[in-house]
């Protein structure tokens, strides 16, 4: 029984049929990789494990820790253990850092400022530089989207998604998310990556490749990596979608 | 303990400021109970009178030129009493080269019907500076009117700075009246940040002229109602210069029965001006509020959380 299970998952968007029976399994312990090219459905299939709003009402069965969790609220699966990391993440007026980075932090038993510390050093920030700073637009992209992941990381959840973890970064931050998401496989945490990037794709153990709403084929990551590169980048473009509606909407 | 001693002792202790402060020799301090003036402190280059009139006390400010005031001037105005009636006259004059930044903590820690009306002139001469940070703390039953009016000159090169903000206690009624004239390469910020929660109303009017060549100015509010709160906003900036540039920007939350409107006016007389204005009114961004919720946070915490950001 894997950590989270995904049973003929379906979700249908304004009358579109945007994943198509879904049904997938994620082991404890293991990174992932939810690979597909542009509008596969992805983050759409990560947005509904997460219950994000407009993404819940699917038909099939989510399962955590063997739990059904689809009637649950974003936040109460992120109590269970579930979190995940925007390809954008959110800018926030007035809200520091050290709010930010410590507002999801489970165990209360830590020191909370210790937590944030050590969750900014470990994605390559120098706490004294960014606790007090807000996190809005004077941040960059960059900066955000690594202030992001250590919000993840003090929350020390069970099981992670990351949407397009290396998208708006320069090589240098991605080598340090590379590097964080090493640590979080280190202390045990599950990882579901989504990406298309090939560079993203070698972090992971497992691959579950997308097409058109569908999974594909599921292998190891070192299997499904020349598959992608061979068969989807180049046919990204005809196989998309042909009507324009059902691409905006999956994208 | 002098009749006036423990007024003052009262209002500085419901502000929350510490009573070692008044003692100091180089902090101005001002504290007005009522229509009373029960403390008062000036440093070299400051000349405070006053005059205590019906229901209120008239005060006359001059900082003199080229004075610049090391640490933050303290005034306290406040009434402890649930009823009554406060009224505050200010006449201030910055001169030249003078700067000063001035406290002004407003304490009505226990009103169920009390009015604090300002009625302010300001005038600030070429090259000065003037900051003014207005705290509010009111009691949680809603029972204060907050009537500020101000006039304000801003002279060549002056800056003029006022950041409204209510701590503590409930809004009630908060109707602000605010309009400033900018001469060249002068400088004019206002901020207010104001939660308003059960039947509270706000109403802010802020109107900038910038008049002189270079002047900027920036006129920003943030506002959140909740429950059957109510708020208008109405910022007005003008630019009637060359290169006098400006920016309103209006964030307004809106959350549960609270009905908010905002006014933006944005005027250009010169074609070598500039005036951008943002405005967002309504419910809490759904994405800050999902990532909120994604690290556990309910609805309730992470709106919260997202509202003081705001407000901060």
């Amino acid at each position: 029984m894997g950590l989270l299970e995904v049973k003929h998952l379906n979700l249908h968007i304004n009358g579109k049929h945007i994943l198509r029976d879904v049904s997938l399994d994620i082991w404890k312990g293991h990174v992932h990789a939810l690979v597909g090219t542009n509008g596969a459905g992805k983050s759409t299939l990560a947005s509904a494990i997460m219950g994000l709003e407009g993404y819940r009402d699917v038909q099939g069965e989510i399962l955590f820790n063997g739990e059904r969790i689809n009637d649950l609220s974003i936040d109460q699966r992120a109590r269970r253990g579930i979190t995940f990391g925007w390809q954008e993440p959110a800018r926030y007026e007035g809200i520091s850092v050290s709010d930010f980075v410590g507002a999801g932090i489970l165990d209360k038993a830590k020191e909370k400022e210790t937590v944030i510390s050590d969750a900014l050093q470990k994605v390559g920030l120098k706490p004294g530089d960014y606790l007090s700073r807000s996190v809005d637009e004077t941040l960059s992209g960059g900066e955000r989207k690594k202030i992001e992941l250590a919000s993840i990381i003090a929350m020390n959840p069970p099981f992670i998604m990351l949407d397009e973890p290396d998208s708006g970064i320069d090589v240098a931050t991605l080598e340090r998310m590379a590097d964080a998401i090493k640590i979080l496989k280190q202390n045990g945490t599950t990882v579901l990556l989504i990406t298309h990037s090939l560079a993203v794709m070698r972090q992971a153990d497992h691959a579950f490749l997308m097409c058109h709403g569908e999974i594909i084929e599921k292998n190891t990551a070192d299997k499904i990596i020349p598959y992608f590169e061979q068969n989807c980048i180049p046919c990204e473009h005809k196989n998309r979608p042909d009507d324009k509606e059902t691409r905006e909407v999956i994208e | 303990m002098s009749q006036n001693q423990k007024l003052a002792s009262e209002i500085t202790d419901s502000a929350g400021i510490e009573s070692d402060m008044f003692k100091r020799k180089d902090i101005a301090h001002l504290l007005i109970h009522h229509d009373k003036v029960v403390g008062m402190h000036a440093v070299d280059g400051l000349e405070i009178t006053t005059k205590e009139i019906k229901d209120g006390v008239k005060i006359d400010l001059r900082l003199k030129k080229g004075t610049k005031i090391k640490h933050p001037v303290q005034m306290c105005f406040g009434m402890m009493p649930k009823t009554g009636v406060q009224r505050i006259v200010m006449n201030a004059v910055i001169e030249k080269d003078a700067h000063i930044d001035v406290l002004a903590h407003c304490t009505f820690p226990n009103a169920v019907d009390v009015k604090h009306l300002m009625d302010a002139t300001l005038t600030l001469e070429e090259n000065a500076s003037y900051k003014y940070y207005e705290r509010h703390i009111h009691s949680d039953k809603g029972g204060v009117q907050v009537v500020p009016k101000a006039k304000i000159h801003v002279g060549k090169h002056a800056r003029y700075i006022t950041d409204f903000e209510l701590l503590k206690g409930r809004v009630g009624l908060i109707d602000i009246d605010y309009e400033t004239f900018c001469e060249d390469k002068s400088t004019l910020e206002m901020n207010a940040r104001i939660n308003a929660t059960h039947d509270d109303v706000v109403k802010i009017r802020e109107i900038g002229h910038l008049d002189g060549e270079y002047s900027r100015g920036v006129l920003l509010s943030r506002v959140a109602v909740r429950d059957n709160a109510k708020a208008e906003v109405y910022s007005e900036l003008t630019a009637s210069a060359p290169y006098a540039r400006g920016h309103v920007d209006c964030k307004e939350i809106v959350q549960d029965d609270g009905v908010v409107s905002a006014v933006p006016i944005v005027k250009v007389n010169h074609p070598k001006a500039h005036i951008t204005h943002e405005a967002s009114l309504g419910s809490v961004d759904s994405k800050q509020l999902q990532t909120l919720m994604a690290r556990g946070l309910s609805e309730d915490d992470a709106t919260d959380l997202i509202i003081q950001g705001l407000l901060r």
